[in-house]
């Protein structure tokens, strides 16, 4: 490895100067994407064909990236990592990937992710299991999981992801990178597959703030294809990131981060919020205040269920699509219900159709008001305390997850009940549209663990200042994953 | 059927055919084209694609809603309705349901019918998008997408029809109110219009504005024609009275039937309890959009001259009975036809005749369009001008008109080929008249007699000038020579008829000698006789009458 090691900023830098050309940027990226498929199962599809482009001022120009299979690429096979759309090469590229294309970034490959974005796993792909970079035994989490593999193992410095419920922002936490998705809205939706509208943002993983900050800067902007998108050109995030946090009060949530709230805390799970706090302490090192808040528990319980009810309720509708009929390999019947039935039963996973029948379920005109109307009101409950915390703080503070990268063979996890708030409170991101990125904070076993830093709607800078003094004070920024292999 | 009444409720399904494109995509909104040449990624669901609204298409919804008397709704919401169906890409429905709120609701609208002015409540009327068209071949069917997503409105009517003409005048009061507000060509023929009806009989003592005496609502699906829903409407009151009859209403489910065309009757599909749960829920891709008061009032003040505001004026400004103005409104090409006729300076009257009489009368006798043939106002008031200037005849001008249509040519270039000229030189005709008096000396004669001899005379004139003698004026001048030589005092009376508007054209022409007005402002004749040399003058106001109140009779 040469060159994909290092961040947007350095490569830029030697891309101007000469010293490196846009076109052995590919080659080592190309390289690298088919020495890392054997190991980690990251991509669908490798570009072997990819051209480089032309260096302009532009920090994106000639150098590559990876794109998560469910955004559409003309010409180029994207398949969600379904077996519906195996074969389905697009006619119209996803808006972010033509912004991206545009400033002459290089697509190199497509990632793998959970089925259509549903899964937080990593390994429900019709591909297979996708495994983690620092540790083969373990998940990357999804399901951006593909994307967070590549960057961790430093195949280029950014991939593309999205995040419905946590799935950029886990994945990078498992991988030791950085997951940022920004404000609803401020990435145009257009090309993206669908997996909870209300929910699905697009985003990306990065190994430093400032890449992360450099990509959505081109990957942004007011689209008239998704009426959801906004006009934020009088923002420049990179430009913004001055490391400045003097005076910022930051909360975090005493029902998840104290250590007693946990009745049967493993050894894991008190060095991880051991760990936070010292990131609390740096914090206040930095001249933040931090504080602990206390949020009504009931409200935060009932947090996993309305995510269970609302995205799968959007997502059983927006699969409808997928038939067979129009696109995807045709199913085989008499008439076009066999048809459908045949295509959609074949090729959807389990872990998919039972998402599916409870969708169905929640909005059958019978159960409507019981689950999918109170999901949508305890939805709002959640963003408004949410948003009553930003009146008094400029961000909350989380840690991510009860620990590290779980086990890919699952006996080895411990199944704790307790625990499962830490594991979905990322939710809350997406319920409001709130920018929340994700950052390395230390290690457990020599596995990477993360905090998670979230702020109102259209704050993304605050938040990205707050990351990266945080970063800038640790030393996790631009790891790169050791490659253990336990196999 | 005197012991039932039927309450019967409609669901009018409209395309908006006047927007360039889709409801929710950028395609042409057009399906006269080649199949599958109107549509992008977005009308066929490809994964990704996201519905943008077409403010359009939601202006002359609103417009609909207006029109209506509907109340608008504060805030635009979609939602989706979801379902398997091959002509549906996305597997859902982006529409409106009642809940939170369609573009209108509660309205009502007043239409004639068989010169009654009745009332419909109007539930309420929303937007959504059009489903692919289908072809049901024997082994296969073929899908069009064209239509996918073309703007449609749907309105629905609380049941406040009591028999199928009350639906069908209704159906097409509103057809006028789409083709008049420019929203829709609404053209069945087409496939624009399509409709449900649900019909339920009860028994005609009861009062009918206590739901709980309704009987059971049978709905009928895909009623395509106005003529389709008025066969439906009669065989499902009948289909239902003979349950009552037999006893076996009280069996029959809630249910929705289809109608079929071939077999003129309805069928059963299914019972209420196996309706389809369409699981709706608010479409996430679209924000809800703010209607503000101001766009209302600024959509209202766009809203074209509607068929009964054009019929008033017809029959109040340009004199035109009812039944005219109400021909002419019925087809709004032909009611712009007219007003273009009336703009190029034609007499309205005249126009008139020639619309509902010669025009009509032409393409229903070739069951056409008026848009399919060539005549154009243009060359309809060149025809009237030139009989009005003497220059062909009423006769000729007929041969001329059907020509204009069939050989495509221009009235002009036609009275040129034809050699159609009239004769209205006085001394050429008089040396003609001349001949005839020397060759029929015992004709005058009998004329003394018998003055209905007097076509005789005309018709030898005819023959003399091969037909292009100009009526009138050889009529005229024949009969004053011929009275002259039978030494008979002519007199000549004049009278107003009610058709008089006191439009004062006949006091101005005469100065106030012959016409005056009275004192109800309506034009009189003042003489008891006319002179003769007021003569000319008297038969000049005749002829400019605009609504020909006048009326002259020889003696």
């Amino acid at each position: 490895m040469k060159y994909m090691n290092k961040t947007i900023e350095e490569l830029h830098k030697l891309l101007i100067e000469g010293k490196v050309t846009s076109e052995e940027l590919v080659k080592e990226s190309l390289e690298l994407s088919h020495k890392i498929q054997d190991k980690y199962n990251a991509f669908v599809t490798i570009i072997d064909d990819a051209k480089p482009k032309e260096v302009t001022d532009n920090l994106l120009s000639g150098i590559p990236y990876g794109i998560k299979d469910n955004y559409s690429t003309k010409g180029i096979l994207s398949t969600g990592s379904s077996n519906t759309l195996k074969d389905y090469i697009p006619f119209f590229t996803a808006t972010s990937i033509e912004n991206l294309n545009k400033v002459g970034a290089v697509p190199v490959n497509k990632t793998v992710l959970d089925e259509f974005g549903m899964g937080g796993t990593g390994t429900t792909g019709h591909t297979g299991v996708v495994k983690n970079p620092w540790d083969t035994t373990r998940m990357c989490a999804g399901s951006s999981a593909g994307s967070a593999a590549a960057v961790a193992a430093g195949v280029y410095p950014y991939a593309t992801g999205s995040d419905t419920g946590d799935s950029i922002r886990k994945p990078a936490a498992y991988c030791g990178i950085v997951g940022y998705k920004p404000t609803y809205g401020m990435i145009s939706r257009y090309g993206l597959f669908p997996f909870a509208s209300s929910l699905d943002h697009c985003g990306v993983l990065t190994r430093s703030v400032k890449d992360a900050a450099i990509v959505v800067d081109n990957m942004k902007g007011i689209d008239p294809k998704d009426m959801t998108s906004w006009d934020s050109s009088n923002m420049n995030l990179y430009k913004s990131i001055d490391g400045n946090v003097k005076g910022l009060k930051l909360c975090y949530i005493k029902e998840l981060c104290n250590i007693e709230m946990y009745q049967n805390a493993s050894s894991e799970l008190k060095e991880h919020l051991e760990n936070f706090k010292k990131s609390l302490d740096l914090c206040k090192e930095l001249g933040m205040e931090v504080e602990e808040v206390s949020v009504d528990k009931k409200l935060l319980d009932a947090l996993a269920s309305v995510y269970v009810v609302i995205s799968c309720a959007e997502a059983t509708s927006n699969m409808s699509n997928l038939t067979g009929l129009i696109f995807g390999p045709r199913g085989e019947g008499n008439n076009y219900i066999e048809m459908m039935k045949d295509y959609r039963t074949k090729n959807f996973s389990s872990l998919i159709k039972r998402r599916f029948v409870i969708g169905s379920y929640v909005l059958q005109s019978e159960n409507k008001d019981r689950y999918f109307h109170n999901a949508q009101k305890v939805r709002r409950l959640l963003v408004d305390t949410w948003k009553n915390l930003f009146k008094e703080y400029d961000a909350v503070i989380l840690p991510v997850g009860s620990g590290p990268a779980k086990h890919l063979d699952n006996s080895k996890n411990i199944l704790d009940n307790d625990t499962v708030l830490l594991e979905e409170h990322l939710q809350i991101g997406n319920f409001g549209g709130f920018p929340s990125i994700t950052i390395p904070n230390g290690f457990i076993d020599n596995l990477p663990v993360a905090l998670n830093i979230t702020g109102n709607c259209y704050e993304d800078i605050k938040v990205l200042n707050i990351a990266y003094a945080l970063e800038s004070e640790m030393p996790y920024k631009n790891q790169i994953a050791g490659g253990v292999s336990n196999e | 059927m005197n012991n039932y009444k039927a309450l019967i409720g409609l669901e009018m399904h409209c395309e908006i055919s006047k927007t360039n494109t889709k409801v929710f995509s950028g395609a042409k909104n057009s399906y006269e084209d080649l199949p599958n040449c109107n549509i992008n990624a977005i009308d066929m669901g490809f994964p990704g694609t996201l519905p943008v609204v077409n403010k359009e298409a939601v202006k002359k919804a609103i417009m609909a809603s207006i029109i209506l008397n509907c109340k608008q709704p504060e805030y635009l919401y979609f939602e989706r309705k979801n379902y398997y169906y091959p002509d549906l890409p996305k597997g859902y429905q982006i529409t409106q349901e009642t809940k939170p709120a369609p573009i209108g609701i509660y309205g009502e609208l007043t239409y004639e019918c068989k010169d009654e002015i009745k009332k419909v409540r109007i539930n309420n009327i929303h937007l959504e998008e059009d489903s692919a068209s289908m072809v049901h071949l024997e082994k296969e069917s073929l899908l069009n997408y064209n239509r996918a997503g073309v703007p449609l409105l749907e309105l629905v009517t609380e049941p406040d029809f009591h028999n199928a003409d009350e639906a069908v005048s209704f159906l097409e009061t509103m057809r006028l109110i789409y083709q008049y507000a420019e929203i829709s060509e609404a053209d069945a023929k087409k496939g624009q219009i399509r409709c449900d009806v649900n019909v339920s009989i009860m028994d005609s003592d009861l009062d009918e504005k206590n739901p709980n005496n309704w009987g059971t609502k049978v709905e009928i699906k895909n009623v395509n024609s106005f003529s389709g829903v008025r066969d439906a409407i009669n065989y499902e009151i009948e289909r239902q009275i003979e349950l009552k009859e037999s006893g076996k209403y009280d069996e029959m489910p809630q249910q929705t039937r289809r109608w079929d065309e071939e077999t003129l009757s309805t069928v059963y599909m299914r019972a209420k309890v196996d309706a389809i749960d369409y699981k709706y829920f608010v479409e996430p891709n679209i924000p809800k959009f703010k209607i503000s008061s101001d766009w209302i009032e600024t959509i209202k003040k766009e809203i074209p001259e509607l068929a009964p505001e054009r019929k008033e004026k017809y029959a109040k400004e340009y004199g035109l009975s009812n039944k005219d103005a109400r021909t002419i409104v019925k087809d709004k090409i032909l009611a712009d036809f007219y007003e273009e006729c009336i703009s190029l300076k034609c007499n309205p009257k005249t126009a008139s005749n020639w619309i509902t009489g010669n025009i009509l009368g032409y393409l229903n006798k070739y069951d056409l369009e008026l848009k399919d043939i060539y005549l154009t106002p243009k060359m309809l008031v060149s025809i009237i001008n030139m009989i009005e200037t003497g220059k062909i005849s009423s006769k000729q001008s007929k041969d001329i008109f059907v020509k204009v249509i069939e050989e495509e040519k221009e009235p002009e270039e036609l009275v040129k080929e034809l050699g159609m000229t009239q004769i209205t030189n006085e001394q050429e005709l008089i040396s003609i008249l001349e001949e005839i008096m020397d060759e029929n000396p015992s004709q005058i004669e009998a004329y003394k007699k018998q003055p209905r001899l007097l076509d005789y005379f005309i018709g030898q004139m005819m023959k003399k000038t091969k037909g292009k003698a100009n009526p009138t004026l050889a009529s005229k001048l024949l009969k004053n020579r011929l009275d002259s030589i039978i030494g008979k005092e002519t007199s000549m009376k004049a009278k107003v008829t009610d058709k008089c508007i006191g439009c004062g054209s006949c006091v101005a022409i005469t100065e106030s000698k012959i016409f005056d007005f009275n004192d109800d402002g309506l034009a009189e004749c003042v003489v008891e006789e006319i002179s003769d040399e007021d003569k000319e003058l008297a038969e000049t106001a005749r002829d400019n009458c605009p609504t020909g109140a006048i009326e002259i009779e020889e003696e």
